[in-house]
């Protein structure tokens, strides 16, 4: 018997978020190939979370221990998992799109030399799909402001699925614990070559941009450093943050920690305020999760408009100052 | 210290992306090519290396000739060398790729000496596989770390910072070792007018590479069909804020 396996990424005792989405993603594509779905946990706490994992669909969890294995080391996770692809024969190998799954699974397709598909959001006809035959997928590109359809092959198929493609599913209630596994791999020095050595934390008092409610954005329309100004006026009338598009931080306006977009932060606010910011489809793709989005620009044709919700057609100059006046007058 | 960087030509796109007719490419009849920012930025630190360690900076592309516009911008802000493997312009698979390179980076240093420290991009901006500085570092048996926001040099160590939930976690890469860099690393200088007149004049080396098979294999593009709608204007000019507070007490945002 076969499986799909998924690289299960957790903290304090309980599975990350993109993990469970991609569960959801393996178990139906489990349910159709009849196959049940493995997860693997590396780490402090892993036994804990492997434990709740059978109301997402697993079966078998494999726990890796290992005493040189306390601090995360991408190499020596995907040596972890070649040894699990060895014992079970997996048809797939699964890793959530963040950073480490992300990490993981290409160390894994480097030692391997299989073909490693990154950012899947479908399989189209995964009802048609067999254990052996070729894999037709569909994956993001420019960080999803354009798709691809591709064949995956290889034994295992490795793929990462894209954040947010599915939601995780709702846990089953009385699903069985599944299986666990202990499992201590042989690793090497070259495996522990790179791993985290130590942790910054950052002094963050200010709200965070990924996480704001409400999002004042601004673009080459604001014109300079200064510019800055009203646009956090605003932000803080508005119990929100400063976002700006790539042409403000390039230009040393504001800090890259602040740049929204596909070489920035993906954000999700309930309301986006594009102030002077004309839409191109690298910013677009770190804004699309808002619910709403405000347009301010001079522009009535601005791509932007394409996205937005509302629209101000004019000078941000005057149009921002004028918002806030407003609000300060009316509360 | 001897650096080496890998970017990768794209085109700039705008607005919207619009595809060629066979749907296995984006129209670029209308559009600029740049490297992603990413690369940018890993180009930037190795200018930056070598300007405070000395050794050598070289820049490799597996691309078109036209791709020889993206090595002369690394070489307009201070790269000193530049090869291109040269393609019919066909997308590679990320298994080519890095073959590709991988074959590459041992001829240099063949001839030229091992480079201490070998740069790439997070990920690549149009096909985004995130897997060929690994796959490179892997065939050549060295450390990599991806992610980098930071980058120092001491003693034969590379230490890396990357982002992590609530701060940064710290990477030790012992040298000769690959760093993939994402950008915000540092703000990419632009180049200036005699910079970009010596990388005019500069030789271009070239390889012909050979391309194994690999994966994932393209079947077709496809432009994701986002509800795109137009916007309820809310009004012209400064006269519009008493409609947007309005709007804005609706949504609770206020
Ligand atoms: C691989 C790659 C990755 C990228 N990643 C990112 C990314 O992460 N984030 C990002 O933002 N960009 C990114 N970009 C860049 C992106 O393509 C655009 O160049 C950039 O987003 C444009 O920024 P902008 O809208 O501020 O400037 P512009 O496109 O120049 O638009 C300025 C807008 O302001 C309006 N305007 C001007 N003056 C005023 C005024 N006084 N009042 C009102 N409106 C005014 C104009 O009408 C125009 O619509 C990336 C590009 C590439 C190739
Ligand atoms: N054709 C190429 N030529 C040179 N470097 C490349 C090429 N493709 C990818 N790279 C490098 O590999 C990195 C990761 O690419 P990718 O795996 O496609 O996301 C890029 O940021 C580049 O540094």
């Amino acid at each position: 018997m076969s499986a799909i396996v998924g690289l299960v990424e957790h903290a304090d005792g309980a599975p990350d978020r993109l993990s469970l989405e991609m569960l959801a993603f393996a178990a139906r594509l489990g349910r159709d190939l009849v196959i049940p779905v493995h997860a693997v946990l590396v780490g402090d706490g892993a036994a804990a979370a492997a434990a709740s994992l059978g109301g997402h669909g697993v079966a078998v969890a494999h726990v890796i221990q290992h005493p040189r294995l306390d601090a995360y080391a991408p190499a020596a996770w995907a040596a972890g998992l070649m040894e699990v692809i060895g014992s079970v024969t997996p048809v797939a190998v699964f890793a959530a799109g963040s950073e480490r799954g992300t990490e993981v699974l290409a160390h894994l397709a480097a030692r391997t030399g299989l073909p490693m598909a990154a950012n899947v959001i479908d399989v189209p006809d995964h009802a048609a799909t067999t254990s052996t035959g070729r894999w037709r997928i569909v994956r993001q590109r420019w960080a999803g402001g354009l798709l691809e359809e591709a064949w995956l092959d290889g034994l295992p198929r490795l793929m990462t699925v894209a954040a947010h493609a599915v939601a995780p599913n709702e846990p089953a209630v009385g699903a069985a614990r599944p299986e666990i596994v202990h499992l201590t791999p042989a690793l090497t020095d070259n495996d522990l070559r790179v791993r985290v050595t130590g942790r910054v934390q950052s002094a963050g008092d200010k709200v965070s941009l990924a996480d704001a409610r409400v999002v004042v954005g601004g673009g080459r329309g604001i014109g300079s450093a200064e510019g800055f100004g009203m646009l956090e006026d605003l932000a803080s009338l508005l119990g929100g943050a400063v976002g700006v598009s790539r042409v403000v931080t390039s230009a040393g306006w504001r800090p890259h920690s602040e740049q929204i977009g596909q070489t920035g932060v993906r954000i999700a606010p309930d309301l986006y305020i594009a102030c002077g910011i004309s839409g191109a489809i690298q910013h677009i793709v770190g804004c699309k999760s808002a619910k709403r989005i405000l347009a301010i620009n001079k522009d009535p044709d601005a791509p932007i408009l394409r996205r937005a919700t509302y629209a101000v057609i004019g000078d941000v100059h005057t149009v921002v100052p004028a918002i806030a006046a407003e609000i300060r007058r009316t509360s | 210290m001897n650096i080496l960087v890998c970017v990768k030509r794209v085109p700039a796109t705008g607005g919207r992306m619009t595809l060629t007719a066979d749907e296995r490419d984006i129209d670029t009849k209308f559009l600029g090519f740049v490297v992603s920012p990413h690369e940018e930025c890993a180009v930037e630190e190795a200018v930056r290396l070598t300007e405070a360690n000395g050794g050598t900076s070289t820049v490799l592309t597996l691309g078109p000739e036209a791709a020889t516009d993206q090595l002369r911008d690394a070489m307009a802000v201070g790269i000193q060398r530049a090869v291109l493997l040269e393609t019919d312009g066909s997308d590679w698979d990320s298994v080519a790729t890095a073959a590709a390179l991988t074959a590459a980076i041992r001829a240099l240093e063949a001839t030229g000496g091992p480079f201490d420290l070998i740069l790439f991009g997070n990920d690549s901006a149009d096909s985004g596989g995130f897997q060929v500085g690994i796959r490179v570092a892997t065939a050549l048996d060295r450390a990599i770390v991806t992610g980098a926001k930071a980058l120092e040099v001491t003693g034969g160590t590379a230490t890396v910072r990357r982002e992590a939930p609530g701060g940064w976690e710290v990477f030790e890469a012992p040298l000769p070792a690959v760093v993939a860099v994402r950008e915000g690393i540092n703000l990419p200088r632009y180049p200036s007018v005699p910079g970009r007149l010596r990388a005019k004049k500069r030789e271009i080396e070239r390889f012909v590479p050979a391309r194994v098979p690999g994966g994932p294999e393209l079947i077709r593009l496809i432009v994701p069909s986002e509800s795109e709608g137009s916007a309820e204007i809310l009004g012209t000019g400064p006269d519009a804020a008493p409609r947007v507070v309005a709007m804005l007490r609706e949504i609770g945002a206020l």
